[in-house]
């Protein structure tokens, strides 16, 4: 039997997609297969109350210039948030503008100091950032050479190219990347509100707390794409949340991308250490000789291949990956939206994200009961309104909220399920959080929708409700991600490869793992 | 001074009530954290010559046994040893090694299949964890049956006869590798045909609470055919014969290898035979298949030391030949033209043979049969080489062993 | 009335480090003087009689990783080294059980089994790869770390070489090097072993003397310190100096002045003298100047840089650096007197479990919830603890029939809540007594003395900042080319001739000497 495709893509997100176009663009024939009946993946936008639609995060990730280039995508117009941080605490507010100078401003008022460094830490976070903004676009170094600096030197005059990266600056970033953020902003911040609004990034969807090493990089990680002297927030599409997902799937499309949705793989299939395409739930079989799976790792490697193909210490490795999930969001459909106390620029801010949090120790406190399965009583909790940058996405007049609230542990002390009633109480406390700072917010609410990791998981298919794939720890990047060996997208079965956020670069990145193994395939194949 | 709570340091078997008494010069040694026999009597002699001669009944008990069953338990076996187990029928043991995602030997045993859906699995070392890490994604379930399960080795030419007494099984349609289900004096055992000696013998497989009725039942219809109870140094002697790799002697287990040099494949171990091409999906497949395709450096063979030489050497220093009494099982250099070409791991004086043998690793090409080598013997503190001859495993297979 | 006199070298600081650098530098013919401010040297190390007949090793109380070619080059064995074996560690569990390892392989893996059959198996296999691991280290504590920013010849042949040397290692031993170096010590065991009291025993090794938790990332490389000794050549490195660890200090100090080194106690060094740039001396708090052209601090980075010498004697960016560098002491000591031997409730009698040590470690949660007490400001309600009776070791610790014990206590921080006082010490020191007693219920009817060090106490007394007995944490950002400073990371210091051989520089921790030793090989070129 002759395959019709040369591929086949599982899911059609942003990797997918990408792959998929990448693929298409090169002559081969691709298949896309997606399990819901829209394309899109976890950060399209989705209605969740009659007229309500948004997506679960405002933050729309990095598109990677390579991508936009290698596609020859249309250029997708972007404006970067006014606000870029923003804590709202009882009694006690702090927003911070994207310019710098005008963030320190708005700093100098609680401490002088603190002012006097924001230009100069910004600065050199951005430096950092720009480094990984060129890791990013290049397969993760192999480890063989990876000591030899002259592999490293690619990335350097890379980095250079961006930001005027320098050796001292390479030394400035192998030092903060394993540190946490806490210390990172301890040695220059004094004021908790200013900590507490840059950790909020260094901590997001990661089962670790401020003090845990590592969270410089997940902040740095989340920076990647933001403007320099942002903290926070990357620039956003006029267009809508879904302004990439279309523009990518058009292009796929335009290359002969054939898209089969509501399809979902059951199986992989394999014969002979080779796959030979997949078979879905509903029996249909599909052969290819390569297929890309942009389900996270687990999905794919534990869930789809039968495992006597895989080597015991290679799946081993697979089980070891830390997913981790830990966010629950809430989305609210609200009659009006009331502004929060305190804010100068309430809607500024709620167009970008607000934390709830007030310091580092909060945080941790939070984080402390994920350690032990439990939800956190006072969870850290982040709230935006997509609908202040895209009102078309509720009806006239009314808004959509979304509240990120962690810790919120996939495994639950004792093995405990996520039922209706921890769900529900989690809502509960994430709502009242919200009234505390934003009077009259209960009574705004028409609907009401809690996603628990457990409701990701059963809705998107995301292992443990992981958004990220795998958190974004140090021993989890680069050559480490899916799993030590195996970092640059071919699995060990031949024909298998793995470009979904599991891979490098990871979540956030749009495209990135999808566009990195359409090219290693295109090489090999 | 001592606390109760502290447990002693090595284990005992199911038959140390009996075994122990007979130990007469306190010859013990360890085996896989148990305290076990090396001679009952203060020299082997007569526990050898049992083995070849009469019969004897050696304590097993030491090894791994692990029960896997469920509807994946043949998948598991499948997927982790050389040979295809889905070939095995109800009734069989297999004897095969299991081997790394390199294609080195991590462990040899065998598996028997005990019904439909549940085999045993015996090993030199502990193999929880990697049958486990094997069982990955498989519907099966792994029980580590070691301590509750006695094993006795019933060896040498009249162990047909001796058994044949106390149990209602027709032993003589019981062929080389293939077990029954039955009872000895009404105690239920399960009996294989196999053995480390390469010699007519049988294995019993019974429940540790009946094993000392098992022990003596066999002791009172055996004496008079001269069954006698063997330690481990009588069976190093006939494994050595038989050409039998012995883990932590012969080769490491690639779990254990500190360095890559330590590691064998089954082609170096003399194991071709137990790699089965064609088979489903196993560890280390595409290591062998290269290896096979390219052919292997090392090989592993008897050594036929040659007596006058080893006559000469000792002669030199104004001695007659020094035969060891037990075997030995440290290195030994093996040497062609002043080139050293690979070492001897095991060797011995056979009793039987008359012969001093070694079981050696070489390089290719020096592993073909008849090639002449010399192996490296310490005579009265110097280093001298004696000629031998590379010979074809085992030494000794005698008619009886399948019969 | 001041008296001047003349050296080749200057050593600040009779520790083990300034002990052994002063012996080096006499070997390699410096006229070498060392300078302590107590009444005897050992810094941490010290041997002192607090109550009539019971002697203590007051802070540090085992011998782990002292350099082997320290020993051999220093004869230290003709000089009174003499270590004595501790080889079973027992933790009593909660269920009133315990979990054991034993000096006798066999025995520890029938301990171990009747726990976890399969973690018996992981063991070994774990300890083959932490021997790679040490293996793989050893060459990069014994090395002076280059600058990575630097072009200078010796630095790039020491990339080179560490480079080499990473290659050489091969892709899987790399991966678990990395790993090991940044995850946490919980994270690290969950790939191998499942039985929660023995993670918890093998983490505690990863967080003594860091402010870290077992789930904290970055807390998982210290477990490779207990197999470092196996390869080096110094069999049985690890144990109990007869007559306590004051006795090795002794004993350095003796092959010092063998060398001929000359070594002043009561010396209380004021100040560094330095002249344009240069070393001139230092002068003493009697008024005394001592003349030399070469100063070695052994005392730690916040001392040697921002004590001993000027501010203005340093690059502002120097001086920022040492001023973040974080110390955060986290253990305490409590020295017990006793009567007779406590009776463990899980092991009862007296038996040869007294000869070895006992770890309050019963599970992971225990100490991380150790490590969340600390995170706040307090000492933990319920410690992690080190016992040992060096009494039951070496029989001239306390006066016949009685016994001394030695608790290592984890945490208590140096910045506790309102700082530490006397009624808060005696706190601690009831909260360490009470643990005991839920494991060895008659300990406090033994009890004749008891010494209790906070951290503040171990600042006081050993002169060591915020009581740090590493002279600084051991955390990734703080290691190797980046100890203490990016830029001073080679023993040097930016003014002429003065030096640094404290543990505050690579390699650092633990009674090694390693840093000694380098400071001397490079000042003596």
């Amino acid at each position: 039997m002759t395959a019709a495709y040369d591929a086949i893509v599982i899911g059609a997100g942003s990797n997918g997609l990408v792959a998929a176009a990448a693929l298409g663009k090169a002559g081969r024939r691709v298949l896309v297969v997606e399990s819901h009946d829209e394309i899109g993946g976890l950060r399209r936008s989705s209605e969740f109350a009659p007229g309500f639609r948004v997506p679960l995060s405002v933050d729309t990730g990095w598109l990677p210039p390579t991508i936009v280039r290698g596609l020859a995508l249309p250029s997708i117009d972007a404006t970067t948030p006014a606000i870029v941080a923003a804590v709202a605490a009882d009694g006690d507010t702090l927003a911070l503008s994207g310019e710098p100078a005008r963030a320190a401003d708005a700093i100098r008022g609680r401490s002088a100091r603190d002012a006097e460094r924001w230009v100069a830490f910004t600065d050199r976070l951005s430096k950092l950032v720009g480094f990984l903004e060129a890791l990013y676009q290049l397969p993760p170094p192999d480890v063989d050479a990876a000591m030899s600096l002259g592999e490293l030197a690619p990335l350097v005059s890379l980095g250079r190219k961006f930001r005027s990266l320098g050796r001292a600056d390479m030394i400035e970033l192998l030092r903060v990347l394993p540190m946490s953020i806490q210390d990172l902003l301890d040695d220059s911040f004094e004021s908790p509100l200013i900590k507490a609004a840059v950790a909020t990034a260094g901590i997001r969807d990661i089962r670790q707390g401020p003090r845990s090493g590592g969270t410089s990089f997940v902040l740095l990680h989340h920076l990647v794409g933001a403007r320099a002297g942002s903290v926070g927030a990357r620039p956003w599409w006029r267009a809508g949340p879904d302004a990439f997902i279309e523009s990518v799937a058009a292009a796929a499309r335009a290359n002969r991308v054939d898209v089969r949705t509501g399809a979902r793989v059951a199986s992989i299939l394999v014969r002979e250490d080779a796959v030979t395409g997949v078979a879905l739930d509903n029996g249909d079989e599909l052969s290819a000789p390569i297929v890309v799976s942009t389900a996270d790792p687990a999905r794919t490697l534990l869930g789809m291949v039968d495992p006597v193909w895989l080597d015991p210490e290679f799946l081993h490795a697979v089980r070891n990956i830390k997913l981790r999930g830990c966010t629950a969001f809430v989305r609210f459909a609200l009659d009006h939206l009331p502004d929060i106390r305190g804010l100068d620029d309430s809607s500024a801010a709620l167009a970008g994200s607000v934390s709830l949090t007030p310091s580092l120790d909060a945080m941790e406190r939070a984080y402390d009961a994920a350690k032990y399965g439990e939800v956190s009583t006072a969870p850290h909790i982040e709230i935006s309104v997509p609908t202040l940058r895209w009102p078309s996405l509720a009806p006239d007049g009314k808004h959509a909220l979304v509240a990120r609230a962690q810790y919120a542990p996939y495994h639950l002390r004792g093995g405990a399920p996520w039922d209706d009633t921890r769900s529900c109480a989690l809502g509960e406390t994430v709502t009242s959080a919200i009234d505390r700072v934003m009077p009259g917010f209960t009574d705004a609410v028409l609907h009401r929708e809690i996603l628990t990791p457990a409701d990701l998981e059963a809705r998107f298919g995301v292992t443990e409700g992981a958004m990220t794939h795998g958190e974004l720890t140090l021993d989890q990047i680069l050559f480490m991600r899916p799993v030590p060996g195996w970092g640059r997208y071919a699995m060990p079965i031949d024909g298998l490869y793995l470009a979904g956020a599991g891979a490098h670069p990871g979540p956030g990145v749009l495209g990135g793992a999808g566009w990195l193994a359409a090219k290693r395939i295109l090489r090999e194949t | 001074m001592p606390s109760a709570a502290v447990l002693p340091t090595l284990k005992t078997t199911p038959f140390h009530a009996r075994t122990a008494p007979l130990v007469r010069a306190q010859t013990w040694r360890r085996w896989a954290g148990y305290q076990v026999a090396s001679a009952y009597e203060p020299h082997p002699d007569r526990e050898y010559a049992a083995i070849r001669n009469a019969a004897a009944l050696l304590d097993v008990s030491p090894l791994y046994k692990y029960r896997i069953s469920g509807p994946d338990a043949a998948r598991l076996l499948d997927r982790m040893v050389t040979r295809d187990v889905t070939k095995c029928v109800v009734g069989q043991v297999l004897y095969t090694p299991w081997c790394d995602a390199h294609g080195k030997v991590i462990d040899d045993g065998t598996i028997s299949r005990l019904d439909e859906r549940a085999f045993r699995l015996t090993s030199a070392e502990p193999n929880l964890r990697w049958l486990s890490m094997n069982a990955v994604g498989l519907d099966v379930a792994i029980e580590n049956v070691s301590e509750r399960t006695g094993a006795l080795a019933l060896q040498g030419p009249s162990s047909r006869a001796i058994l044949q007494q106390l149990t209602p099984a027709d032993l003589s349609r019981l062929k080389y590798f293939r077990l029954v289900h039955t009872t000895v004096r009404e105690i239920p055992v399960t009996i294989s045909r196999t053995g480390y000696t390469g010699d007519l013998g049988y294995e019993l497989w019974v429940d540790a609470e009946r094993a000392v009725a098992l022990w003596d039942a066999l002791i009172e219809a055996g004496t008079p055919y001269g069954l006698t109870p063997a330690g481990i140094w009588a069976l190093d002697l006939a494994r050595i014969e038989a050409g039998l790799v012995m883990l932590d002697v012969d080769y490491f287990s690639a779990h254990r290898a500190m360095i890559e040099d330590q590691k064998s494949s089954p082609f170096e171990l003399n194991l071709a035979w137990t790699v089965s091409a064609g088979k489903g999906p196993h560890n280390g497949r595409r290591a062998l298949r290269a290896e096979r395709a390219r052919g292997s450096a090392w090989g592993f063979v008897g050594l036929d030391v040659d007596w006058e030489s080893l006559e000469r050497i000792y002669a030199e220093r104004g001695l007659p030949p020094q035969l060891p009494t037990v075997a030995w099982r440290t290195s030994a250099p093996v040497f062609k033209e002043e080139k050293q070409i690979g070492y001897a791991t095991s060797g011995c004086w056979s009793p039987l043979l008359k012969k001093y043998l070694a079981l050696a690793h070489l390089t290719s090409p020096h592993f073909q049969p008849g090639a002449e080598v010399e192996l490296e013997v310490t005579v009265e503190h110097r280093r001298k080489r004696a000629n031998a001859v590379v010979r074809k495993l085992p030494f000794f297979d005698p008619p009886r062993k399948k019969a | 009335m001041t008296s001047s006199q003349r050296y080749d070298a200057v050593v600040v600081g009779g520790g083990h480090n300034g002990l052994v650098c002063a012996a080096y530098l006499a070997r390699a013919g410096r006229k070498t003087v060392v300078l302590e401010r107590r009444p005897l040297v050992g810094g941490a190390a010290v041997t002192e009689e607090v109550f009539p007949g019971f002697k203590f090793s007051v802070f540090s109380y085992v011998v782990s990783l002292l350099r082997p070619e320290i020993i051999r080059d220093l004869e230290l064995p003709s000089h009174g080294l003499q270590i004595l074996p501790l080889e079973s560690t027992v933790t009593p569990l909660d269920n009133g059980d315990y979990l054991a390892s034993w000096a006798d392989p066999d025995e520890s893996r029938r301990e171990l089994v009747r726990h976890s059959p399969r973690d018996a198996e992981a063991a070994i296999e774990f300890g083959r790869l932490m021997h790679h691991m040490a293996m793989a280290v050893k060459p990069i504590l014994g090395m002076v770390p280059p600058d990575p920013s630097s072009l200078a010849p010796s630095d790039l042949r020491g990339l080179l070489k560490l480079g080499g040397h990473l290659r050489d290692l091969g892709a899987e031993r790399f991966h678990a090097l990395y790993k090991l170096m940044t995850m946490s010590s919980a994270d690290y065991l969950d790939e191998w072993y499942e039985f929660d009291p023995l993670k918890a025993t093998k983490s505690a090794s990863g967080i003594i003397g860091t402010f870290l938790g077992p789930r904290s990332p970055g807390s998982a490389y210290v477990l490779l310190h207990h197999y470092m000794g196996e390869i080096d050549g110094a069999f049985r490195a690890w144990g109990f100096q007869k007559g306590g660890t004051g006795a090795i200090s002794e004993a350095i100090a003796s092959a010092a002045r063998a060398q001929g080194a000359e070594i002043r106690t009561n010396a209380s060094v004021e100040r560094v003298l330095v002249d344009g740039g240069r070393v001139r001396g230092v002068v003493l708090e009697n008024g005394d100047e001592i003349t030399a052209p070469i100063v070695v601090s052994g005392l730690d980075p916040r001392r040697t840089f921002l004590q001993l010498v000027e501010r203005k004697e340093l690059p502002d960016d120097l001086v920022e650096e040492v001023e973040r560098y974080k110390f955060r002491g986290s253990s305490g000591k409590v020295n017990l007197a006793l009567s007779g031997l406590p009776d463990f409730t899980c092991l009862p009698g007296i038996g040869p479990h007294h000869r070895g040590a006992f770890s309050i470690s019963p599970s992971v949660e225990y100490l991380e919830r150790a490590y969340d007490d600390a995170k706040y400001g307090h000492f933990s309600r319920n410690p992690y603890m080190d016992i040992v009776f060096p009494s039951m070791i070496d029989p001239g610790m306390a006066p016949p029939g009685k016994h001394v014990m030695s608790i290592f206590v984890q945490y208590a921080p140096y910045n506790v809540t309102g700082g530490w006082d006397d009624a808060k010490r005696e706190a601690f020191g009831d909260a360490v007594v009470k643990t005991v007693a839920r494991y060895a219920p008659n300990i406090e009817s033994l009890i004749l003395h008891r010494q209790v060090l906070t951290p503040a106490d171990i600042e006081r007394i050993t002169g060591l900042s915020e009581g740090n007995i590493f002279q600084g944490e051991l955390a990734l950002h703080q290691l190797f080319f980046l100890r203490p400073a990016a830029k001073s990371a080679k023993y040097r210091t930016p003014i002429k001739g003065y030096w640094q051989c404290g543990a505050g520089t690579h390699p650092g921790g633990g009674i090694m000497g390693a840093s000694g030793r380098l400071a001397a090989l490079e000042i003596a070129g």
